[in-house]
This record gives structure tokens, sequence and C-alpha cells, in this order.
């Protein structure tokens, strides 16, 4: 009970104002028969600090980190060495154990910090405004459709087929109750992005075009051409980016026409986690639109003395003035996992995170170089960043397996994200980064190279 | 006497803006350079070999950097600008704010949770499988209900997941409806939530002592609609004692009832949801059990269901074999295990990084330490409840006892003064103020949360500071109009920050030739 500081003397003094008899008494108001008595059955008793550490470490070990294996799994989430200053930087107690800047003389440092966010994505992005952050990148994603919806007034989204099938699950698990028309098929490993066809497509209903770049082969397109039969459709185009650590190496989306971006930002900062928390980022170009934006926005301001200062503003749009009119009903951000972004980009800056981009695309092509040469493996790709595809000659599924008894974590067989596309069973999304060393490459292609034997 | 404070203040200013150890600090974008890094990396090499298909990035992006030491102050300087629950109490009523134990933060970091793929094979994620469970059965047992959904990735995202598996199990019986009810007194997330669903929202009344007018939710029912969303113990503090009488009609309209768990920390070990009659209703880890709100999130919301919402649960989710065995659910296999599910509402599993927190919290207290933080959390409320109602109006203080926080308004203050100025008041007196103008049935509403983890000592003081600050509000002392004095900002212009937003900092050019706001006239 060391997080209960009353002491029974003071409950009684307590009490005594009160005037109640008992703690229990105050909880008059459930009706009798639906109070418990006691603690509930089947659970166990409070445990020392020691007790639970021991608990949850062996729970911890059962599972193989990735720091134990030669990694290469990427789709959606990516392994980057993050600075030891970050992880001390969220972990101060004022940023750590604080609210939401509800109150914002007294929260300056989250508000600030949340602004120099804002500026950091919106030009990594090529936008005009980003916003203080979402959930994770698939809900972003399905946030930025909605929002197509609403400053187009239309509600057919054409999705490409290189959107990671996760991002499309999630979307389309929304649209089916939102009455919002879905159009996507999965993807082919030989064909080039559909971008062509997506143009195509597009009609006076569509709402928007959403493109993943790279996108979940690895591929990376030029978005020009497909911005423009947006525009010229009155349609948007959607862009989604899930290794912001490539746009230190390729163009920004933004830059090529895109209206509203939007992605993970797990890959700096923030780390694996099985998955979350995570951060999604969300930004568009056109400041116009800034008012159908979901989720939180700081805005800088002065005080009563004329001191810059910094404010949630435009909440206007949200939930707790809007209700049922809101923009979104999203209420929290991921603000912690912003710091950790903001504080590991301002780290690296725009020369690190160059140099970064270099090395991690450096690494994949060695990679790439070095897999094509083992027997019975093709690598798919001529485009990519940091994740490219191979095709496995057998299911890639068992390979994935068969490696990770070899403490090889080999990349994410296509089979498991697509599970009913038998042509893409053979494939595999290979990520390397800058964790990646040139001795893990070579256990991957030994490694395969003995399992297809 | 407050003015007279500044003005001496005003006599001594400094150069710098600074203040001993109160500093200034400028933005990165001010203090950076693109020329400066924090990160030993290789130089690019030029000329090398690249497959980026023609979209090399050629244009600067316009990142500043900061060395190692100037990124550690620079983040420094800024986390002294905030108020944080390790500084002080924190009343802010529905938001719940406690101790945050650092045992949880070492635990979150072991490599096996922290350095773990989504999309490992699973026999290399025995352990993350293990936490899942593990949490989700105390979460079923406090909760008595049939099955939980962990993946929400917030207390408003699993509100939507409890709505989407009501619109899912009322579709598959070839009944689909329109309307959700939600009381008046309900978070604003409710009506966002549903209408997101796409469902109409209707609002119910309160009765004058603060719950739901149960015959005027028994008059709206019908065949059109789905369900009501209901806040129990409910946003005016109060528990809803006529909530089995609530769910007993809903059900037999036909209809489903979400309840809202954002105040679960009340009655936690005391009373289940599930026998309540709920069928859905998320549960705010970081608030219950204590996750760290960093600022703003992230948050986690699991969702628990009764049996007959489970088999609608979203993907991806852990289940238990019948030989022990634990296994993941996910496209690949929900055919054949979990075939009416509504989809998937995200990417991965959920916050696991704050399952690891939660689990680590509960442990901790275990079965009779969660009994005994909900009493605590109750008595704490209802002291201060008893010890400003003479000085403060309190509209619900006959109504019962208030469960996890106290209510008051604003009656009574002086002719110009609001609560608002009383919470400013409050900074200056060193605490974070309370919850402000909501619910919105109260006026002037003021929300006291103290939680748990507040001592006796602890909460003498806030006493002694609201009392002080009710009777300058009831005497009409206009210094509390211009309060915080000694906050590291004075009031801020938020009228300025929405008429012309600026949103970005924008000393440099932006790239592409990028409009900006201004530019655009901020419309």
């Amino acid at each position: 009970m060391r997080y209960l500081p009353l002491t029974e003397a003071d409950r009684s003094a307590m009490l005594e104002v009160i005037g109640a008899p008992s703690v229990d008494a105050l909880f008059a108001d459930v009706p009798g028969g639906l109070h418990l008595d006691g603690p509930i059955e089947g659970l166990p008793m409070h445990a020392s600090e020691m007790a639970v550490e021991r608990h949850m470490r062996r729970l911890s070990k059962k599972n193989l980190a990735a720091a134990d294996a030669a990694f290469f799994i990427g789709a959606g989430a990516y392994r980057h060495h993050v600075p030891a200053s970050v992880d001390h930087i969220i972990q101060r107690g004022e940023f750590l154990t604080a609210y939401t800047p509800y109150q914002p003389e007294i929260a300056q440092g989250t508000l600030q910090m949340l602004f120099e966010f804002q500026s950091q994505v919106a030009r990594l992005y090529g936008c005009a405004v980003a916003n203080a952050s979402m959930y994770d990148g698939s809900t972003a994603c399905w946030e930025a459709i909605a929002m197509a919806g609403r400053v187009t007034r239309r509600n057919k989204a054409l999705l490409s087929s290189g959107l990671h099938p996760h991002y499309v699950s999630t979307a389309r698990t929304m649209a089916k109750f939102t009455g919002d028309r879905l159009a996507c098929e999965a993807p082919q490993l030989d064909a080039a992005t559909d971008y062509a066809a997506l143009a195509d497509s597009i009609d006076g209903e569509t709402s928007c075009v959403v493109v993943q770049y790279p996108d979940i082969l690895g591929r990376i397109g030029d978005l020009t051409g497909l911005a423009d039969a947006c525009h010229a459709a009155g349609a948007l185009l959607i862009a989604v980016n899930t290794e912001p650590v490539a746009l230190g190496g390729i163009r920004s989306p933004g830059e090529m026409g895109a209206d509203i971006l939007v992605g993970e930002g797990q890959s700096l900062g923030v780390g694996l986690q099985f998955g979350g928390p995570y951060l999604g980022l969300f930004a568009v170009r056109d400041p116009r639109h800034v008012r159908q934006m979901p989720g939180r926005l700081c805005g800088e301001t002065v005080d009563a003395e004329g001191k810059r200062g910094f404010v949630l503003t435009l909440s206007t749009r949200e939930q707790h003035i809007r209700r049922e009119k809101a923009t979104s009903n999203i209420c929290t951000n991921s603000g912690l996992c912003a710091l950790a972004f903001t504080a590991h980009l301002t780290l690296l800056g725009e020369k690190g995170l160059r140099a970064l981009a270099a090395e991690n695309h450096r690494l994949a092509c060695l990679a790439a170089d070095r897999l094509a040469k083992v027997p019975g493996v093709r690598v798919v790709n001529d485009t990519f960043f940091n994740e490219f595809t191979v095709e496995l000659p057998g299911d890639a599924r068992q390979i994935v397996r068969d490696l990770a008894e070899r403490q090889v974590l080999a990349g994410v067989s296509l089979g498991r994200l697509y599970p009913d596309q038998q042509a893409l069973s053979g494939g595999l999304v290979v990520a390397v980064t800058e964790t990646t060393s040139e001795d893990d490459i070579e256990t991957l292609a030994a490694a395969l190279e003995e399992v297809l034997r | 006497m407050h003015e007279g404070a500044n003005e001496a203040l005003d006599s001594h200013r400094t150069v710098t803006g600074n203040r001993a150890l109160m500093l200034e600090e400028r933005l990165i974008f001010e203090i950076g350079s693109h020329e400066t890094t924090g990160v030993d990396l290789p130089e690019p090499q030029t000329g090398a070999a690249n497959r980026l298909g023609g979209l090399a990035r050629s244009e600067p992006i316009g990142l500043p950097g900061l060395s190692e030491p100037e990124a550690v102050r620079h983040y420094t300087r800024l986390s002294r600008q905030n108020y944080a629950i390790d500084l002080g109490l924190f009343p802010l009523g529905s938001c719940t704010m406690k101790h945050n134990p650092r045992l949880n933060e070492k635990v979150a970091r072991m490599p096996g949770f922290a350095d773990v793929h989504p999309l490992q094979p699973v026999d290399t994620v025995r352990g993350a499988l293990e936490v899942i469970d593990e949490l989700a059965d105390w979460l079923l047992k406090l909760t008595g209900m049939h099955s939980v959904a962990m993946t929400p990735k917030a207390g408003a995202h699993g509100e939507l997941c409890g709505i989407l598996c009501i619109r899912a199990a009322l579709e598959a019986r070839g009944d689909p409806r329109e309307v959700i009810l939600v009381p008046e007194s309900a978070h604003g997330t409710n009506p966002a939530t549903a209408a997101f669903a796409g469902y109409r929202v209707e609002n119910i009344p309160a009765t004058p002592e603060g719950r739901v007018d149960l015959e005027a939710l028994k008059a709206r029912l019908g065949p059109d609609v789905a369900g009501v969303m209901i806040t129990n113990p409910n946003t005016c503090g109060l528990f809803e004692r006529q909530m089995k009488a609530i769910s007993d009609a809903v059900h037999a309209a036909g209809g489903l009832v979400y309840c809202d768990g954002a105040n679960f920390n009340a009655i936690v070990g005391r009373v289940r949801p599930g026998d309540l009659g709920v069928d859905a209703m998320h549960i705010n880890l970081h608030k219950t059990f204590s996750t760290p709100h960093g600022g703003g999130g992230p948050g986690s919301g699991p969702v628990v269901l009764s049996e007959a919402l489970a088999p609608f649960a979203p993907l991806p989710f852990v289940t238990r074999r019948a030989d022990g065995t634990l296994d993941l659910i996910e496209e690949e296999n929900a055919g054949e295990h979990h075939p009416r599910t509504f989809g998937r509402m995200t990417a991965f599993h959920g916050q696991m990084g704050m399952f690891t927190r939660a689990l680590a919290y509960i442990l901790s207290h275990g079965a009779d330490g969660l009994r005994q933080a909900s009493g605590d959390a109750v008595l704490n409320a209802n002291y201060i409840l008893r010890s400003l109602d003479d000085v403060l109006d309190a509209p619900f203080g006959d109504s019962g006892p208030c469960m996890h926080e106290a209510l008051f308004s604003d009656k009574g203050f002086a002719e110009g003064l609001t609560t608002l100025d009383l919470a400013k008041g409050m900074i200056d007196e060193g605490f974070h103020p309370m919850t402000m103008y909501f619910p919105l049935v109260v006026h002037g509403a003021m929300l006291v949360e103290p939680t748990e983890t507040e001592s006796k000592a602890g909460l003498d003081q806030l006493v002694l500071a609201l009392r002080s600050l009710a009777q300058r509000a009831r005497d009409g002392d206009e210094t509390l109009k211009t309060a915080p004095h000694f906050a590291p900002r004075r009031r801020l212009d938020e009228t300025l920050a929405a008429r012309k937003p600026v949103l970005a900092w924008s000393g440099l050019p932006a790239p592409g030739g990028v409009p900006t706001l201004s530019e655009q006239g901020g419309s």
C-alpha cells in the first residue's frame, strides 16, 4: 500500500469532518445487493516493488528483444537508435507527469514543445500546418479520409494498393459505419505503383486518393501527376508516410502537391514497444483547411505583459465545445511521444537527419544486393528507401518462423499481411536501418541460404 | 497587496528576461542551426549508388539542430515552466491525476517489452501476450464482464470501439437503429463518438439532484434507439443510483448500454459494472491505473464487453485456447475463430507500453489495495466537499455522498468575478486549478478530484488556499482578475491566438513556396 498516504488516524479524523461512520458508508448510493463486501476473489493481494519487478522481468524474458536478434522487421514500425538523452528528457517529471495543457500559464513547457513539434512536422512534410499529434499513423490516416469528406462534401475514397493493409482495414472498419465508400486492391509484386490507374478512376464523387510513400512494398513513386489529377477533379491527395526518416532522403509529399499528409512518427524517439503507444502525424498543405483538421493545435500568442506565449487554440472544432458536430471525437493526443519525436529530431537537426537517411539507404542497398545473391531469392523493387520486398521460393510465413528459431527476425511475410492472396505468399518485406550491422546482413543471408537449401 | 508585489518585481527587471532559477527559453528555430547536430553519424557518401527513383531530396528541409548539451538544457529549461503531479496536487475532476510510480517506467523499459516489434512471429512474443492476458483477466474480474477489447488507443477511441460493437450487434440481428441517447452531463466525447459512428444524438436531461432523469429516458426509448451512453459515477460526481433500472429499461426496449468508464477509479473493487447491466465500458488505464499522461497522452482505453457484444470485438486480440496456450487472433485466423468481428481500429495491438505500466500498478496494489484506493479517493473527495461547502456553493451537496470528485459552483461570487479568476488564483497559491465549467449543467462549475494519492496534510493545504480564494471571490477582490501574478506567464490572450492563428514558426522561408497562414488571412 506504499502509494496510499492516509493513515487510519487520518481516515477517522476525516470521517468525523464528513459526518460519516465509515468509508463504506460513503458508498451508500450503491444499491445493497450490488455492493461487494471484500476484495474480489481470485485476484492476488498487494505486492512489494521487488516482487512486481521480478514478475514483470520474468514475462519480459519470454519475448525475443530486437537487440538479441538479427533484426529486419518494418512494415509500419521501425527500429532506430534513440539517443540516451531523449529518454532522459521525457522522464523529466514536469513533462512525464503533466496533464493536457489546459492552464497555459503553468504549461508553457509542454506548449512551446508542441509548437516546435508542429513546426518541425510541417517542414518535414512540406506543409503549412501540422497538429499536435494523433494516436498513431493508422488512425491518423482514417481521420484524413474523414476530413477529405468534410472538405469536398463527397464520400468516395480511392486507396492505393500500396497502402499498409492494417491502415486499409482501419479505414474500412470506420467506413462501414459512416457510409464512406472505399476502393482498394491488393498489391501485385511485379506491377509498378498504381498511380496511373488511380488517376483514371477519379470521378465527381471522389473525395480523396490515398497513397503511401514509400509504400508497403517499399516502392517510391513521384506523386506530382497524381496530385494534379486529383486537383483537376476537385479531390484531395492524401499521402501516408510510415517512416519519417525517409523524408530526410527523399522529397516531401507536400512539395509534390499532396494536400493532407499523415504518418507514423514512431521511428523518431518512440521505439517499437510491441505496437504502442505510437505517434500519429497530421498536416495540411493549404492553411484554409486548418478548421477541418482533427486533434489539438498549439498556437502562438502574448500574455498580459506582452511576452510571447503559447496556448491550445481553435478549439471550436473540438468535441468539448462542438459535441456531436466536432471534427473528431479525439480528446487526448500523444504528447509524450511527440516530445520524444521532437527531442530526437532536434538532436539530429537538418544535418543529422540527412546523414541518418543516407546511412539507412546505404545499408538497405547493401542488404538488397546481398540477398539477391542468395539462390532462389529475387529482389522485387527497383526503388526503395530502407525497406524492400523479396520473393522467396516457398511460403514466406514458414520461412520467417524457421529463421526466428535461429534468432533471425527476417521481416514481415506478405502472407501474414494478406492472408487471402496466394500470389503474395512468397513475399517478404525486409527493413534495414542504421541499427543493422553489415554482420547482421550476412547473418540473414547465410540463414536464408541454409533454410532454403 | 498583489499589485504591489508586481511593481516591486518590475523595478527589478533583468536584461535577459530571466529571473534567477526561472529561465526564459527561445525556440529551437532561434537557437539551433542547420549545421549543428547532437548525434554522431557517418558523413553521407557523395556519388553513392541510390535506388530513390529520382526523388532524392534536393531542397533544404529547414530543421534546426542542437548539440547534445544544448538540447538537454533546452528541454530541461522548458520542463521547468510546467506544473506536474510530481510538483503538487492536480485536482482535475474527471481527468484524474494521481501519483505516477517510477517502478512502472522501469518495467515498461525492459527490453523484452520496449524493444519488441508488433509483427514478430508469435512464438517470439509469448511474454507480451501474457501481459495482455493477465491485465485483461484483472479488468474482467474487476468489472464482472465477459471479454475485453484491448486495442483502443485512448478513452475516446474506446468509446468508439464500444459504440461500434453495439452497432455491429444490432446490424447482425437485422435491427439497425438510428439514435443514441446521451445525458446532458456526459463528456463531450460521448456525443462526438456517437455522431462519428453514424448515429443521431439526442440529449436526456438531468434531475434537480444531478442524476439521469429515468422517466425522461424511459419516455424516449423506442424501436429507433440503439442505446444510451451514460457515465457512472457521473460527471456531477454522483453514483447513478438507478443504473440497473436504466439498463433494464434500455434492454427491454431492445437497446444496449454504453458506460463511459472514465470515472471507474471511484468504484474499483466495490461495484462491478457488469452487475449494473452495462454492455460495454472503456477503462482509461492512464487514469484508473495511473500511467503518466505526459502533457496530453498517450492514453489507453480497453473496452470490457458483455457476452452479447463479445463476438464483434475488434482485431487483433489475444485469446486462451482450450489447452491453456495463448494465441493471437488477426485477419489470418479470424475467419476460423472470430468471424463476426467488426474489423480493426488501429494498426497494431494497442498501447503495450501502457499495459505494462498498468499491470505493474495493479499488481502493486493487489485486490485489497485497489479497494482501499477507491475508498480513499472517495474519502478525500468528501473531505474536500465538507471542508468547503460553507464558503463554496455545492449544488448537489445534499444528493448523497460525492464519489471521487466534489462539484462546486460560482454562486455567491461578487459581481464580475468568475470561476476562471478563482482558478487563476489557485496558480499563484501553487496548485493546478481544478476542472472548470464542466459539467455544463452547473453554472461556473468547479470539479475537484483529489484522488487517493494525496495525504491529509496536502488536502488541508488545498482547503486553506481554496477557502481564502473563495472568500476573496465573495468579497470582490479585484486582484484576482489579473491572476496569475507569479507564473512564468501572466494571462495569455487566447482570443488573439484563435483570431490570428500562428501555428508554426515562420521566421525562415517555408519550403517549396508553401503559403503561410498569415498570407491566407487565417481564414
